[in-house]
């Protein structure tokens, strides 16, 4: 069963009749079949990253009951919910258009949970005009959504899902459909809100800074599957897919290590570094522990090779200079694929273009090592 | 370039078939002499009371056989409709009428050619349906208040017809519904949705099996006449002649009585 | 006319000119053989009156019960998705395609006296339809009711559905999703419908006589009083048919703003 070969736990949640969520969601599609367990603490909250298709969107939809299952089961707080309709699950759900009810104002929308689950008319709005206050909308509540900013719409969507009480959380690309500066303020607010939230939730992004800010936990997924869990700063320091590590920003590569040396997969680099293991190892090292010079440098520091500049980018102050190994004929060594981060005077006085040639070093106290 | 030579194609061969289909049933209606030719082929138009439909159908048939090369085409319709039409310029060559009044129209007008001729007469019956489940027997009977009876409007011939047999025999009869001609009237009866109505017996006759009819006395007092003329706009109008002096002749009051038609 | 986007051409202007004159002049027509000097008499009649009356009843209570019916249909066929839904869907438009004096001798068929269930209904409860009044509205609604289905159906599934799904996780029900969300974001279609429906049941004249019959008062509708005034005085029929206009103007124009807000 590849469920338990996914099965990664690095806390106690999601114990059968636990506390939290526990789910198995097995789904099968067209293109792909999801099969993921996935687990959440009261409290925690869990990012599902992955590149667009991998099954995110569609296990979120799957844990809110919109998406069947066709094995696994999804309990929250002990309660099995796998076979209830939507309306019957207490799972909250804030949407990526927020999709709030076009015909209703805000605090309608926010009461719409509540009415539906039979409270009384005036009690109902009491408590939306409540969750309003609370995210700082109470001046807006008779306003229709389509007067509302982004902003303040996904604030309203996010108490619309929390006026049910929800025992789960769910947030889908919760900050995807807003401009950069309004994404800072609406991050920092809903950080505060899901810190004061007492289930679990579950919140599917592809956005590295929002799952870095606002996770406890990140699962990564991939073509349905689980490719790495962890806590942000483990996932950020020591990716282990090309997606992971493309996402963090990281050079990555995969390779055998023979004590202190790692012989990378592809090519015949040979690469040194501090931490000393044995047997296949991932190998990764920041943009900007990479040095370039135009010419073969003196002293021939170690774990240096021949390159060709692939592309030249602008990023802010910085420019990423993506490498391209030359091949064997070359006088180095075959090297990697590599993006380096370099100033703009550096590319200035190395006159980096498309197609120059380049010798490319990188520490080896930069060089990460960790077990595949 | 290409596709608009091609949208431009497409609409002009639509407007030309458009032309061409106005201009057909133009010829059509004008009864081929517009020169229509060939093999002699002519058209004779005959506008012609719905109540005639059975007869005329077969007279015209008739008619075809003694002239070859002839084609008979009727319009069947309400007498008022028709006389309308035929004021209204409709080209016809031959008018028979359910009613004199209806005919009265059409020469006031001035488009009779010469004194239109009575050429049959019918009475009414009382239609009711097979087994005559109310059991009526006389115009009396539909007096009755929990009967429901149908009738033609007043504006109709029938309808007229129907009023002044009953003012005739001092009744005053409720109809559930005046329909708007004698065959509404018998599709009532037919179905048993009423339980009788008043219809020309000739229809009573066309329907036998599906309804009976039941003859009343006072029915002599409403008889409707059936007026016949050629028209003074008739394309074909030596034709129109013809086929009115064949209703008239021998063959013509023979198919008419079979019909159940009196003779005038 | 802006220069720059050039002149219409004229292979689209031509027959969309003679396409625009060919539906006004007959309406023209109606206006220029009126006779405006005893209108006022003629309009005060009883029959006239009456006629207008009923028609506006028996069109309103049809498309009620267009409503009442035709939007759960509409909804059937939109969302559910169930075997043989486009046979149903092709079933309910029948009456779009059929001769009305055909569907009013089906109604005989089925709710006559003699009729499949209408004599259960005569035998059982002593309701008769034909020649009444419910009658009217019984083959105006066969009639309109289609439309009302058609355009419903059509706002439904213009209509967002995840909007539906986030009612469902808000804890609303089929039926509660159905009454807060989807009517209310399908109102403008829903209006549209009862417009086009209820225009259908106004000018309904086939499965009306047929069915229901001919009786002032009871039965004769606008269109069938037309119809009979033809017969003897074509200038009353001009008359009625200017007031069946009016009316139908008058209510379109009342809705046109919702009605093109829809659009």
């Amino acid at each position: 069963m590849t469920a338990s070969a996914n099965r990664v736990r690095l806390d106690g949640s999601g114990r059968p009749d636990g506390p939290g969520l526990d789910a198995r969601l097995v789904v099968r599609r067209p293109r792909f079949d999801l099969d993921l367990v996935l687990t959440a603490a009261p409290g925690e909250v869990v990012a599902l990253l992955g590149p667009n298709g991998a099954g995110k969107s569609t296990a979120l939809r799957a844990l809110a009951g919109l998406t069947t299952l066709a094995d696994g089961h999804v309990r929250v707080d002990g309660r099995d919910l796998t076979n209830l309709p939507p309306d019957e699950r207490g799972v909250g759900m804030v949407f990526q258009e927020y999709l709030l009810f076009p015909h209703l104002s805000a605090l309608e929308n926010v009461a719409f949970g509540p009415r539906a689950q039979g409270t009384g008319r005036r009690e109902a709005r009491r408590r939306a005009a409540e969750w309003l206050e609370h995210v700082g909308l109470a001046e807006h509540a008779s306003a229709r959504p389509r007067a509302l900013s982004g902003g303040q719409a996904q604030r309203v969507a996010l108490a619309r899902a929390l006026a049910v009480r929800p025992g789960l959380l769910l947030l889908d690309e919760p900050l995807s459909a807003l401009d950069a500066h309004t994404r800072l303020e609406v991050r920092a607010a809903l950080r505060r809100h899901l810190a004061g939230f007492a289930g679990a939730a579950v919140m599917v992004t592809h956005d590295p800074l929002d799952a870095l800010t606002l996770a406890d936990r990140l699962v990564v997924i991939e073509g349905g599957r689980l490719v790495q869990e962890g806590v942000p700063s483990e996932v950020a320091r020591r990716p282990r897919t090309p997606y992971v590590a493309r996402l963090v920003g990281l050079n990555l590569f995969r390779g055998r290590a023979d004590g202190g040396t790692v012989a990378l997969a592809d090519g015949n680099l040979k690469i040194d570094a501090v931490t000393s293991l044995e047997g296949d190892v991932f190998l990764a090292f920041e943009p900007s522990a990479v040095a370039l010079y135009r010419s073969r440098p003196d002293g021939s520091p170690r774990n240096l090779w021949k390159a060709r500049v692939a592309a030249v980018e602008s990023r802010g102050d910085r420019f990423r200079i993506r490498l391209d190994g030359t091949g064997p004929d070359a006088s180095g060594p075959d090297g990697p694929r590599v993006s380096a981060d370099v100033t703009a005077a550096a590319v200035a006085d190395l006159g980096l273009a498309e197609g120059s040639p380049v010798w490319a070093s990188v520490k080896a106290t930069e060089v990460r090592v960790y077990p595949a | 370039m290409l596709r608009r030579v091609l949208v431009a194609a497409v609409a002009a061969s639509s407007l030309a078939a458009l032309a061409a289909g106005c201009g057909d049933t133009k010829d059509d209606k004008s009864g081929g002499s517009g020169g229509s030719g060939g093999s002699g082929g002519k058209t004779l138009t005959v506008f012609a009371a719905a109540s005639l439909t059975e007869t005329f159908t077969r007279l015209g048939k008739d008619f075809e056989g003694t002239r070859p090369g002839l084609k008979v085409r009727f319009n069947f319709g309400g007498s008022s409709t028709l006389a309308q039409q035929i004021t209204q310029g409709a080209p016809a060559d031959v008018f028979a009428a359910a009613s004199g009044t209806t005919m009265k129209t059409v020469s006031d007008a001035g488009d009779a050619a010469g004194q239109p001729t009575v050429f049959a007469k019918n009475r009414l019956v009382i239609a009711v349906p097979k087994g005559d489940p109310a059991k009526v027997h006389a115009l009396a009977d539909l007096a009755a208040p929990k009967l429901k009876v149908v009738l033609c409007a007043e504006q109709v011939p029938c309808g007229a017809a129907a009023k002044q047999a009953l003012a005739a025999a001092h009744l005053t009869v409720k109809p559930v519904s005046q329909e708007q001609d004698v065959k509404a009237v018998l599709t009532k009866v037919r179905l048993g949705e009423a339980d009788a109505g008043l219809v020309y017996r000739t229809d009573a006759k066309a329907a036998a099996g599906q309804v009976e009819g039941i003859e009343f006395p006072e029915s002599a007092k409403a008889i409707n006449s059936y007026p016949i003329a050629a028209l003074t706009k008739a394309p074909q109008s030596a034709l129109a002649r013809e086929f009115v002096q064949y209703v008239l002749s021998q063959q013509g009051r023979a198919a008419l009585s079979a019909a159940g038609f009196e003779s005038p | 006319m802006d220069r720059a986007r050039g002149r219409p051409p004229l292979v689209l202007m031509l027959p969309a000119l003679v396409g625009l004159v060919f539906l006004v002049l007959p309406l023209a027509g109606l206006f220029v053989r009126a006779p405006w000097g005893t209108l006022g008499t003629r309009l005060g009649q009883p029959q006239v009156l009456e006629a207008l009356r009923l028609s506006l009843v028996s069109a309103t209570i049809a498309t009620a019960l267009c409503l009442l019916f035709g939007v759960p249909l509409a909804w059937l066929l939109a969302r559910v998705p169930f075997p043989g839904v486009r046979l149903v869907r092709a079933l309910v438009t029948v009456p779009l395609v059929l001769p009305p004096v055909v569907g009013g001798v089906a109604l005989l068929l089925v709710l006559g006296r003699r009729g499949l269930v209408g004599e259960w209904l005569d035998r059982a409860f002593g309701i008769t339809l034909p020649f009444t009044t419910s009658g009217v509205v019984l083959a105006e609604t066969f009639v309109a009711m289609p439309f009302l289905v058609i355009s419903v159906e059509g706002a439904l599934r213009a209509a967002d559905a995840r909007f539906e799904e986030a009612a469902a996780t808000l804890g609303a029900g089929r039926w509660t999703v159905f009454r807060r969300v989807t009517l209310p974001m399908a109102a403008p279609g829903v209006l549209a419908g009862a417009v086009l429906c209820w225009s259908r049941a106004l000018g309904e004249f086939g499965a009306t006589i047929t069915f229901a019959g001919n009786f002032p008062g009871r039965t004769q509708t606008m269109p069938l009083a037309v119809y009979l005034a033809l017969e003897t005085d074509p200038q009353a029929a001009i008359v009625l048919s200017l007031v069946l206009l009016a009316v139908s103007v008058a209510v379109l124009v009342g809705l046109r703003d919702r009605w093109t807000g829809a659009a």
